[in-house]
């Protein structure tokens, strides 16, 4: 069992006060707070072993490329990868879901091919698609959502054909937070002998995710919402599709060699080996040792005990708001088949005065679109509030939540 | 204080089919920015003294006690920095 009152004695930023009310933060899938033992983690390598790595012999350097060479095994073994060469470290799912872009359909996609895109997309899974279609003239299809928020897989198994050559989805909604059905998703997308790339960014942090199991050839997800700090994430890549692929961005680093011909007078350059072909330059080094940290003190919670925590407390807040008059929770509601958070609205408000309202209770909810603005159209909203929840979260903060909630509707 | 900067610390337009602008006072100046804006518009409502619901100058908005404040249907930003000119200078 998970105990959210020790775990929160492990997150410093949990005891302020906002406008003068106990911070009541409800904001993790946007992005999580940070423990002391992933800030310790930051602080003891910048006082104690900074060094640029893969670069030099000395044994700062040495030491430096070991940790961040560890931090890629403990991401490789957190999802169950065959190895860190399978792990790509970048600024998060973003850059994750552009590299796949660039590196791959830049070179593998053309006019007649056709790429699957769920209308439940985060815009980092839509935009970089409809930006190369420009270029390299495929059509980007749509699969539908249901009016619940949920995938609509027979819409999927109708629009993939022997022309998709890739299919994108995320795992988790990160407005209603329904959990997709990857692994049948991929198996499909494999008969047709289509690639699939998943958005991670809602799951790893909330749940055990086995890359292996989901068979899922891109895997993509970002730090700073598993407890790490922001600017570094990962791209997990089947093996023998990252050692097909052209390399993302070019310099030091993800080459072995740059030779000039005096012949030719051109440079010609050899890859790098896998994953560092696609790490060119200084990496976030110390990003990378906060997330050996943050997987490391997730795995010691473990995440079948993450999922029950965050169930209970969809659960139980999903019961709560129905109390109140005024409250519209939108989409699934069944806690059980999503993560922790909870799309909803206050009748007569706008989203971004219920967050203004809730902040000035000391309560921090995202409002808008959350980057999802295809998912609010189809869903008929004009935006959304959005609570989620995390490890450091507590019956008790939803009750006050709840209570608030009632307060704004009586104003 | 004579600049419209010397109060408003930030400016965000919100996502959302509803386009609003929220303004973040400073946090030294808030209090003297509200009273300001309290003076100069017309309170419709006062929702335990949390938020007020104002007009000025056909300009519906709602101005929260923390220092923040949402300002609705304003054609651009243009427009709000001429109303927050007119309600704090």
């Amino acid at each position: 069992m998970l105990n959210p009152y020790k775990i929160r004695e492990d997150f410093p930023i949990l005891k302020r006060e906002i406008n003068d009310h106990p911070l009541i933060y409800f904001d993790s899938a946007a992005t999580t707070q940070k423990p002391k033992q992933v800030i310790a983690a930051i602080k003891e390598f910048y006082e104690n072993c900074n060094a640029n790595v893969h670069r030099a012999v000395h044994t700062l350097s040495q030491e430096s490329s070991e940790l961040y060479e560890d931090a890629h095994e403990e991401v490789a073994k957190f999802i169950n990868a065959d190895s860190m060469e399978e792990i790509i470290f970048l600024r998060g799912t973003t850059e994750a879901i552009n590299l796949v872009a660039y590196a791959w359909g830049l070179h593998n996609l053309e006019g007649g091919d056709e790429v699957l895109v769920t209308l439940m997309e985060h815009h980092s899974n839509i935009v970089p698609w409809e930006m190369l279609s420009k270029t390299n003239g495929f059509q980007v299809k749509y699969v539908e959502v249901n009016d619940d928020g949920t995938l609509n897989y027979e819409s999927f198994e109708n629009a993939i054909s022997h022309k998709t050559k890739i299919v994108c989805l995320t795992h988790v909604s990160n407005v209603t937070g329904f959990i997709n059905d990857v692994k049948n998703v991929a198996k499909i997308a494999h008969e047709h002998d289509a690639l699939v790339l998943v958005d991670g960014a809602q799951s790893v942090p909330h749940f055990p995710v086995d890359v292996k199991d989901l068979d899922v050839d891109f895997f993509g997800f970002s730090g700073h919402k598993m407890l790490a700090p922001t600017g570094i994430g990962a791209l997990y890549g089947k093996r023998e599709v990252l050692e097909e692929m052209e390399p993302f961005h070019g310099g030091g680093s993800m080459i072995k060699e740059v030779t000039f011909d005096t012949m030719t007078k051109r440079c010609s350059s050899s890859l790098n080996d896998l994953p560092w072909k696609f790490e060119a330059g200084t990496p976030n080094i110390s990003g990378g040792v906060g997330l050996m940290a943050a997987v490391r003190y997730l795995k010691d919670i473990g995440m079948n005990n993450v999922k029950v925590h965050e169930e209970n407390l969809t659960e139980h807040a999903t019961r709560r708001m129905q109390e109140c008059e005024k409250v519209n929770i939108y989409g699934l509601k069944d806690a059980s088949l999503k993560c922790g958070m909870i799309p909803f609205g206050v009748e007569g408000l706008s989203s971004h005065d219920v967050a203004l309202f809730l902040d000035s209770y000391g309560i921090m909810v995202r409002s808008g679109f959350h980057c999802a603005q295809p998912l609010h159209e189809k869903l008929k909203l004009k935006s959304s509030a959005r609570a989620s929840f995390y490890i450091y979260n507590t019956p008790e903060e939803i009750d006050r939540f709840v209570e608030v909630l009632r307060e704004i509707e009586q104003l | 204080m004579s600049n419209v900067e010397d109060y408003v610390a930030r400016i965000e337009e919100t996502c959302g089919e509803e386009k609003h602008f929220i303004v973040i006072f400073k946090y030294d100046s808030k209090n003297e920015a509200i009273a300001k804006i309290l003076n100069k518009a017309k309170v419709e409502k006062s929702m335990s003294r949390i938020a007020f619901e104002l007009t000025f100058r056909k300009v519906s908005f709602r101005l929260y006690g923390t220092g923040k404040a949402i300002f609705r249907n304003l054609k651009d930003k243009k427009a709000l920095q001429k109303i927050l000119a007119d309600l704090l200078l």
